[in-house]
């Protein structure tokens, strides 16, 4: 082709080149990119973490310790005063967070053990199982799952474990609709077939080829459960048939001092006092949400610039 | 080239295979939810068979004797097959018997317990009417405010109430509901903290009281409600068709009402399904905080004192409501389905 | 341009427009200041590649810029009309009646909610043009001189209804409805087959040649927009590279891209017969569930040639792969490597015979994990099939990149930091990593640019005669066969229609389908398909 002047070299054609990092930088990087919001989030959930680890540390007092003023002012000995048998307000606040926190954590952590897990192998065989578990989802999910968790809780019983295998099995039905869905989108791509053609078996296939490219929607999906687990066990606490007393929990603590709004007029902080633990879970769950946010823009990005 | 050549039939015949199959579709989706219908009431009804051995004991009180404890399992028709107690269970509950509460039993044998329906029917209706105010205020609202950010997405006016939406979100139902007792019945009285009404409560005094109760819903509904609708609309306007409406040279209004609105009937309907069985689940914990006597608050009520018919009684409304639902914007769906209404 | 003495003949005038579109959270410029001057009853080629700007350009000349695009500079005269001054409502009033559209994607731009018809005369009858009825009446005339099937009736169907062909020109109609002055036709034919463009391109010039209307016509291929435009403006990353009349920008390039732009057509392998068979496919049935795709298929493949088999969408090609690589085994017939059959089903087929077939797809993007860098992606062959590791197996990738005229420097890039070529590229290396005896190409160049098809074009060639591979191209163009063949197979509707050397397919005497196939293919001669419609029959 010697009329053709141009000259033309693969390796000069342009394509989105960009540096390689280590991972630390690239971290590093990304968290200089994140927006006001996402680091508002991460703070928040960072505080909250950290409070929850060192409760036994930072608490005043015991997590059930009674002390003979109920109802005792803001102030003082007190910080955000006493409940209404006299338990240090502050002390159930901060020993709720680890409670409260580590229980939805478990919840969640177990929903995605049963849903994603299932929801992979569903996607993944396609036959007669894959039927089966998306049927019994589909009835699952034909009932609003806060009514399914107090039907179920009034035959259980209200202990820790029943609350958090019931709603993590509940919830896991959302977490296998999702996994399987993205999991079967994967599965048809090109190089799931190459793969195949190539002779690679299943295990290579799904660890390999499948969940490296499902793991952010499954990432950002565990920050939306979580958030959504997390209100459904402050619900039910709240309704008082959540976690059960002595354990500080932030659902029963506002039901607990509901009362003391009445008396917004004569005490503005004793009337605030049943709203710092219905605050405490709002803020967890908008910070999440603002993490959540951030990272699917983020990764759902790193899709699109190809 | 074969496709090209393709008849036209008449349009006699057009309107009977329209006809059919519309309708085969809406019966197979009318089915399948009566199929889920039933293997939800199955699971409900199963439910009684999980309680532990000494469940009777438990409802009984401690001093009640085996007689007594045996002739409530009977009762209970714990003697018979589950297959059997079931059709039993379920034909006395098309006929409207919901059973017999647990509570008001007591060891000596003396039956106080009341009917499950006469205690939920009331409470079923005070709940509907809740649910139909705040629905009759959210689902207007909620498709206004989702209709004009979409129409002008990323202004200040769209950026204000996706922010104000998503902080409500995040936030617990009884949050708020606490916040507007704060501000409008404590600091400011101008709405009664307890909605409590009865039978006898005339219209206007019960508006007035569930003011609180309808008003804490409505936030939690629109914010949901607008989002979807908002995403709908976009992803609707988004169409090619959309874009050639407009160089047609359509006006706004005319590609919203021609062009859009007769494709949009099928994703609003599914958001305000989606939505009202939404709050048929957040009406429980509102009910609790304001001390509603409706059919969420028996249920927790139920659910703490382990009454279990009372439980499945409401468990088994509630499912059905939502399936209704569903089921309504599926056939919505179906029947503003234009490749459904014209096939080929 | 200079003045021009008769400046009332000037339709449509464009001066140094500018555009820029916002992606990836920054503006960027999409058109780079462009002229454009159409007279009356004149056709305009805009032709380029992806990202030229030539539909961002079609567009501005309504005065219409997309969501994210904002026009940042120039003028537009339409008929002395400022467009870039004029207000929506008015630029409203000239939209579907003056100027009209035709989008690329028939399906996806009519309402699937209102019938044929009314969306036909929509745009008259809102400016009352003429009354309803009579607006409707010439629909029906419209659709007639379109070559529709029922005239009469089709308006009264739904756009799901009717084929992509027929909406096409549906939509012709729809623009031509108004009797607009000028006429945008964006891509009109570029997702139809060749056979159906031919019917759908010859009805547009008919139309547009009755009523004497100005149009603009976009495309990326120059052989078709050849039949249509009085003179074509070549547009290339937002700029002019050259404008001139039809004829003479055929014969006459004055810049080396636009000559580019048909390089794929220059190149031609001189073909050779092949005596071993290879691969051979012998009277093969396939279906998909009840539906049956192939029928009685018998292909054999000489070692070190490249067979293509050529088709139109439904004709059984890519199922015809399937078939080879074990993914859909076959109701009858069998595949035979070496003389030896294999095993129908992927999983009872060894490593060996694994390794012996490779294949590289049509879109690259999707063919390689996204999560995995350029080296994970070429070495997995070499450890699964040959066992190297380390030092070894590092040697042998940096070997393999310089083979697709790469280097090591692209090592550690993940897929989305290569261009389209270059994807390619690497799906190429990871087949050869394999020492193939066989490679299948399906469409591999399709979603390229020209002058991308051929350098990956002559790759192939190269390695073919390196290592003596065999190539099993599947394509539905007729100068990616011509570039790289020896023997051709033609696929009609799951058969096979005829199956010989490149020199006895592609001349007489052809079976119809072949016929029907080869001069449907649009070439560079602005008479083509009047001398295509004056010889075929009416």
């Amino acid at each position: 082709m010697s009329e053709q002047p141009q000259t033309y070299e693969a390796a000069a054609e342009v394509g989105a080149v960009r540096k390689r990092r280590t991972r630390l930088e690239r971290t590093g990087l990304l968290l200089k990119s994140a927006p006001p919001s996402a680091w508002f989030g991460m703070i928040v959930v960072g505080l909250y973490i950290l409070v929850a680890l060192l409760a036994d540390v930072i608490a005043p007092y015991g997590e059930a310790q009674i002390h003979p003023v109920p109802f005792a002012p803001w102030g003082g000995e007190f910080m955000f005063g006493t409940d209404q048998i006299g338990r240090d307000v502050l002390t159930r606040l901060i020993y709720g967070a680890r409670n409260t926190m580590g229980i939805a954590l478990a919840t969640t952590l177990l929903s995605f053990l049963i849903g994603g897990g299932l929801g992979l192998v569903a996607a993944i065989n396609r036959s007669w199982l894959d039927q089966l578990l998306s049927r019994f989802v589909d009835v699952l999910m034909a009932i609003p799952s806060l009514i399914f968790a107090l039907m179920l809780l009034s035959i259980f019983g209200s202990t820790v474990t029943s609350l958090i295998v019931i709603i993590a099995i509940l919830d896991s039905t959302r977490v296998f609709r999702l996994t399987r869905a993205v999991a079967v989108n994967v599965a048809v791509m090109d190089y799931v077939e190459a793969a195949k053609l190539r002779g690679e078996g299943l295990g290579w296939i799904m660890r390999r080829e499948i969940l490296p490219n499902i793991l952010p929607p499954l990432v950002a999906e565990f920050g939306l459960r979580f958030c959504f687990v997390f209100l459904t066990i402050a619900a039910l606490s709240f309704l008082g048939v959540g976690i059960q007393p002595p354990t500080a929990d932030w659902g029963s603590m506002v039901r607990e001092n509901a009362s003391l709004i009445q008396f917004a007029k004569y005490d503005l902080t004793a009337a605030i006092t049943p709203l710092l633990p219905a605050a405490a879970i709002a803020l967890l769950t908008v910070a999440v949400n603002f993490i959540v946010d951030w990272f699917l823009h983020k990764t759902s990005g790193l899709r699109d610039d190809h | 080239m074969q496709s090209e050549k393709m008849a036209t039939r008449s349009s006699d015949h057009e309107g009977n295979a329209r006809l059919n199959a519309v309708l085969a579709t809406i019966l197979k989706r009318l089915g399948l939810g009566f199929a889920t219908l039933v293997v939800v009431s199955a699971i409900i009804f199963s439910s009684i068979s999980m309680l532990p051995g000494d469940f009777g004991q438990a409802v009984l009180g401690q001093s009640a004797t085996e007689e007594t404890v045996a002739a409530f399992r009977k009762e209970l028709g714990l003697d018979k097959p589950a297959v059997v107690r079931y059709f039993e269970w379920a034909g006395s509950v098309l006929q409207g018997d919901l059973g017999t509460s647990f509570s008001g039993r007591n060891a000596s044998g003396q039956d106080r317990s009341r009917q499950v329906s006469d205690l939920v029917m009331p409470r079923l209706w005070n709940t509907l009417f809740l649910a139909g105010v705040t629905a009759l205020i959210a689902v207007p609202l909620a498709l206004f405010l989702g209709l004009t950010t979409a129409l002008y997405r990323n202004s200040a006016y769209d950026r204000t109430v996706n922010a104000a939406t998503l902080t409500t979100i995040s936030t617990p139902e009884f949050f708020v509901a606490y916040i507007l007792i704060l501000f409008f019945a404590s600091l400011w009285p101008v709405f009664p903290s307890l909605a409590n009404v009865n039978a006898t409560t005339e219209l206007g005094e019960r508006l007035y009281r569930v003011a609180l109760p309808a008003l804490t819903l409505t936030l939690v509904i629109v914010a949901h409600m607008m989002r979807m609708t908002r995403a709908a609309i976009i992803n609707l306007l988004a169409s090619p068709y959309i874009e050639m409406a407009r160089l047609k040279g359509a006006s706004r209004s005319e590609i919203i009402l021609k062009h859009a609105l007769p494709n949009a009937w099928a994703p609003i309907a599914t958001v305000i399904a989606f939505n009202l069985a939404y709050l048929v689940v957040g009406v429980v914990v509102v009910e609790v905080v304001f001390v509603y006597p409706g059919i969420g608050q028996l249920m927790v009520d139920a659910v703490t004192s382990r009454d279990i018919p009372v439980v499945q009684a409401c468990a088994l409304i509630f499912a059905a409501t939502y399936i209704l639902l569903n089921l309504t914007a599926d056939i919505i769906g179906i029947v503003t389905n234009p490749r459904l209404l014209h096939p080929r | 341009m200079t003045i021009e003495p008769n400046r009332k003949d000037i339709l449509l005038e464009m001066r140094d427009v500018r555009i820029d579109g916002f992606s990836d959270e920054r503006w960027h410029k999409i058109i780079k200041g462009v002229d454009l001057t159409l007279r009356r009853g004149e056709i305009v080629g805009l032709i380029g590649e992806s990202g030229a700007g030539k539909s961002t350009l079609g567009k501005a000349a309504m005065g219409y810029t997309q969501p994210g695009c904002k026009l940042v500079g120039g003028s537009i005269l339409f008929d002395g009309i400022d467009l870039v001054k004029a207000s929506d409502a008015d630029k409203r009033k000239l939209w579907g009646t003056r100027i009209a559209y035709v989008a690329q994607s028939a399906a996806a731009s009519f309402n699937p909610a209102h019938r044929l018809i009314d969306q036909t005369v929509e745009a008259a009858t809102r400016r009352k043009i003429r009354p309803d009825a009579e607006s409707r009446a010439d629909a029906v005339e419209l659709f007639r001189a379109l070559q529709l099937p029922n005239p009469e009736t089709i308006g009264g169907r739904y756009p799901h209804q009717v084929s992509g062909g027929q909406l096409q020109r549906v939509m012709t109609a729809m623009a031509m409805s108004p009797r607009p002055d000028l006429i945008i036709f964006d891509e009109p034919t570029t997702a139809l087959d060749v056979t159906t463009q031919v019917e759908v391109l010859s009805a547009m010039r008919n139309i547009v040649e009755e009523f004497h209307t100005a149009a603009i016509y976009i495309t990326h291929d120059l052989a078709v927009v050849a039949q249509m435009a009085d003179f074509i403006k070549v547009l290339r990353f937002g700029e002019e590279v050259e404008e001139a009349p039809t004829r003479q920008m055929l014969t006459h390039p004055e810049k080396p891209y636009t000559k580019s732009l048909w390089s794929v057509r220059a190149l031609e392998k001189p073909e050779v017969k092949g005596e071993d068979i290879v691969l051979s496919i012998d009277h093969v049935d396939a279906a998909y569930g009840p539906l049956k795709v192939l029928h009685d298929v018998t292909i054999s493949i000489p070692r070190g040639r490249t067979v293509a088999v050529v088709g139109e969408s439904g004709s059984g090609k890519s199922t015809t792969a399937r078939v080879i690589t074990g993914l859909l085994p076959p109701t009858a017939g069998a595949v035979s490597f070496n003389g030896k059959p294999l095993p129908a089903a992927l999983k009872d087929r060894s490593k060996d015979q694994l390794q012996r077939i490779q294949m590289i797809y049509q879109r690259a993007d999707t063919a390689m994990n996204p999560r995995q860098t350029v080296y994970e992606i070429i070495a997995r062959p070499l450890e699964f099939y040959l066992g190297l590791k380390g030092k070894a197996q590092e040697a042998r990738v940096i070997d393999l990149l310089k083979m697709i005229e790469l280097d090591e420097s692209f090592m550690d890039r993940l897929p989305s930091e290569l261009s389209g070529g270059q994807k390619q590229r690497i799906c190429i290396a990871r087949a050869l990593a394999a020492n193939p005896d066989v490679i299948i190409c399906d469409e591999v160049t399709s979603a390229l640019d020209q002058i991308v098809q051929e350098g990956i074009l002559k790759l192939l060639l190269r390695l073919q005669k390196e290592f003596n591979i065999t190539y099993l191209f599947i394509t539905h163009d007729i100068a990616t066969v011509k570039a790289i063949s020896d023997e051709i197979v033609v696929m009609y509707r799951g058969k096979v229609v005829e199956q010989g050397l490149k020199s006895e397919i592609l001349a007489p005497p052809f079976p119809d389908y072949t016929q029907l196939l080869l001069s449907s293919v649009p070439e560079m001669d602005p008479d083509w398909l009047t001398n295509l419609l004056a010889a075929r029959p009416a």
